[in-house]
């Protein structure tokens, strides 16, 4: 008999190449995802070494973190930088001969949008990119991490990566979640109790009815954030769900293909009596709509909370907290609902699907944001913009103030004009509140596209659920 | 890669838990296509003011730091992007060594990569050395890669754990890409049996 394995465990021994005595392994990378921001020294190491990228039909490129998402962008980068990096990728997608999604391309969008978009992502794989939030990708059962420059030049040379194995953690969220509450209010809880480092050393795999409930959006939502909980991945087991959304898309398996993956795709799911390291179980009804209030993502609280004081942490928790709400500009005792918001930002690789949108247009839909408040919405690919327009979802938007952008990571990190000035608040769908993220003294809070619009139309962060 | 073997020099306290990839470097400079020259926007903004001047308070902005090639920091050093350019910009300044009492995996990971030697101890030995790093100019400790130990002003030693593979890496300056080219005849073998079991990838 074998032993009972998780899905991590699975989808490891399918890749593993070679294992040396120490438990170091050579692991197969089955989608190497690359971007302008990450690559442009590996491509170079490869130049310089003489080496080739070996497998160039599993390698998948697109300029995302620096384009601008103004409709101007057709007429070129303007930041000299940026567009030096733009080009570096055009030109090494293709020298090098790799799949690319130039700017001009409709099916342009941030990476990890993309990727799934198409068809690349698939149950089982292995899925690399120079990205932390390469994590997404584990929504559908594939084995998915960021990796630095160092590891993209080794992938794109050997197609393997270098790895010893992680513990596993089961994070399983039970029964149904409540109105008003999403993916994006699961991933920030489960953070909120795990911490930063809390996934640390391990890969995370979620389940229980309230994962199984979520769209592949959602998944998506709640895989994204893995590596803000410290763990090297996020997984969820495949399902009716995923194979639904994968089936058609250009580069989904297709015919006798199709069945074949079928087959072995119903066969990644953690064993019964699977040994998990760790496991958090939170109950679905117990999760609320969250904010952040600090400058970790782990500062988490239900939006009917108040600003903690630092005298209710511990160890150097107490320094941070006093640090943060120095930056945030927030008093102890506030309550959340009553923090005012100059910005409001939605998209990023968090929360920059359709569905994501429909839930924020869903709240928007005949009203007006709060006089004087900037806006924005950046739909995570030019896909997801064409969807959008087409459900009218897009005039929605406009009608009630907000710019409708083109495709990027934009404000999310803030690395093209899209940024925050010293000082100003922002109510974000993204998924980083750290010092500086959006610009020099921009304060984030992070939350879901539903609650990103109610704080929209009332000008301070409020309960999406008063609003009815 | 270079070499890492043994190295005494000063350590700079940085007594901040989550020390995140933002902190580090900025975005605004990760747009370079090179790997070098980071080192002057290291810790940016917490290093410079709105004018671009230093922050005399920044530990490595103080006269006793300047030169310092050793960092000791609170829990979670590296948290946040997978951004190369963290280490990078350490490498750049001259910073050789970070210990704290944990690591971001995927900085972890880069740090190795750029002949760094992260080393993660209990908080009691990091509290202790926090103490010597507080000595200014006198905070000078010695890290040796091959005896796995910290020795501090005052002679006191502490011992550290590395992966044996890691630590042959960096004490030979070899070059991982050459060693995993080595095993291309496996890597041909996984990719043909692959591609009869799944032939859809």
């Amino acid at each position: 008999m074998t032993a009972a394995k998780t899905l991590y465990d699975k989808i490891w021994n399918a890749h593993l190449t070679d294992e040396a005595e120490d438990g170091t392994c050579l692991i197969y990378i089955d989608r190497h995802l690359v971007h302008e921001v990450t690559s442009p020294q590996a491509f170079e190491g490869l130049r310089m070494a003489g080496r080739t990228v070996r497998a160039p039909d599993k390698t998948i490129a697109v300029p995302d973190h620096n384009v601008p998402t103004t409709l101007d962008r057709v007429n070129g980068i303007d930041n000299v930088e940026s567009r030096i990096q733009v080009e570096a990728l055009d030109k090494n997608a293709k020298d090098f001969g790799i799949h690319y999604y130039p700017v001009s391309d409709v099916r342009q969008g941030i990476v990890h949008i993309v990727g799934p978009e198409q068809g690349w992502t698939l149950p089982g794989m292995t899925v690399v990119c120079g990205d932390s939030h390469t994590a997404t990708h584990g929504a559908f059962g594939a084995l998915a991490h960021g990796i630095g420059t160092s590891e993209v030049e080794h992938v794109l040379a050997t197609q393997t990566l270098i790895q010893k194995k992680s513990k596993n953690m089961k994070v399983e969220i039970t029964g149904k979640l409540r109105p008003g509450v999403t993916a994006k209010d699961i991933t920030l809880t489960v953070i909120g109790k795990t911490g930063t480092a809390g996934g640390t050393g391990y890969v995370i795999e979620y389940c229980g009815e309230a994962i199984r409930n979520l769209s592949m959006e959602g998944r998506m939502t709640v895989c994204n954030m893995a590596i803000e909980g410290g763990a090297r991945a996020g997984l969820i087991a495949p399902d009716e769900t995923t194979y639904a959304y994968v089936k058609g898309r250009p580069h989904a398996p297709k015919g006798a293909d199709w069945d074949k993956a079928m087959a072995w795709w119903e066969t990644l799911f953690s064993d019964e009596d699977a040994h998990w390291d760790k496991v958090l179980t939170i109950a679905g009804e117990d999760i609320a709509p969250v904010v952040t209030w600090g400058t970790s993502p782990e500062d988490v609280l239900p939006i009917t909370g108040t600003v903690p004081f630092p005298e209710d942490f511990a160890g150097g928790k107490v320094d941070a907290v006093r640090r943060s709400l120095d930056y945030m500009g927030l008093v102890p005792g506030t309550p959340l609902s009553q923090i005012a918001i100059d910005t409001v930002f939605i998209g990023s690789c968090t929360n920059g699907r359709i569905e994501d949108l429909r839930a924020a247009a869903e709240i928007l839909k005949g009203k007006k944001i709060k006089d004087g408040l900037r806006a924005m919405v950046v739909p995570g690919s030019g896909l997801v913009r064409a969807q959008a327009e087409e459900e009218g979802l897009a005039e929605i938007f406009l009608d009630a103030g907000f710019e409708w952008r083109l495709a990027g990571c934009s404000m999310c990190l803030a690395m093209n004009p899209d940024q925050l000035s010293p000082g100003e608040r922002c109510a974000a769908t993204s998924n980083r509140n750290f010092e500086g993220r959006q610009g020099r003294g921009g304060r984030t809070h992070l939350l879901s596209p539903a609650m990103a619009a109610a704080a929209a139309l009332t000008g301070h962060l409020t309960d999406v659920r008063d609003l009815n | 890669m270079e070499k890492f073997t043994s190295l005494t020099g000063i350590a700079a306290p940085m007594p901040m838990i989550n020390i995140d990839t933002d902190m580090i470097i900025p975005k605004q400079f990760l747009k370079t296509i090179k790997r070098s020259g980071l080192g002057v926007n290291l810790f940016d903004e917490m290093r410079y003011d709105d004018d671009r001047n230093e922050i005399a308070e920044f530990v490595l902005n103080k006269p006793a730091y300047r030169n310092a090639e050793i960092l000791v920091a609170g829990d979670n050093f590296g948290c946040g992007s997978s951004r190369e350019h963290a280490p990078w910009a350490l490498l750049d300044f001259g910073i050789r060594v970070v210990v704290a009492t944990s690591f971001a995996d995927i900085f972890y990971n880069n740090c190795f990569k750029n002949g760094i030697l992260p080393i993660v101890l209990p908080q009691e030995d990091v509290d202790k050395l926090m103490d010597d790093a507080q000595r200014g100019s006198n905070a000078v400790v010695t890290v040796d890669l091959e005896s796995q130990t910290i020795t501090g002003p005052d002679g006191g030693c502490i011992a550290f754990e590395v992966d044996a593979f890691r630590k042959h890496c960096l004490l030979n300056g070899l070059d991982d890409i050459g060693l995993s080219l080595e095993k291309s005849a496996q890597i041909d073998a996984f990719e043909v049996a692959a591609a009869q079991a799944r032939p859809w990838v």
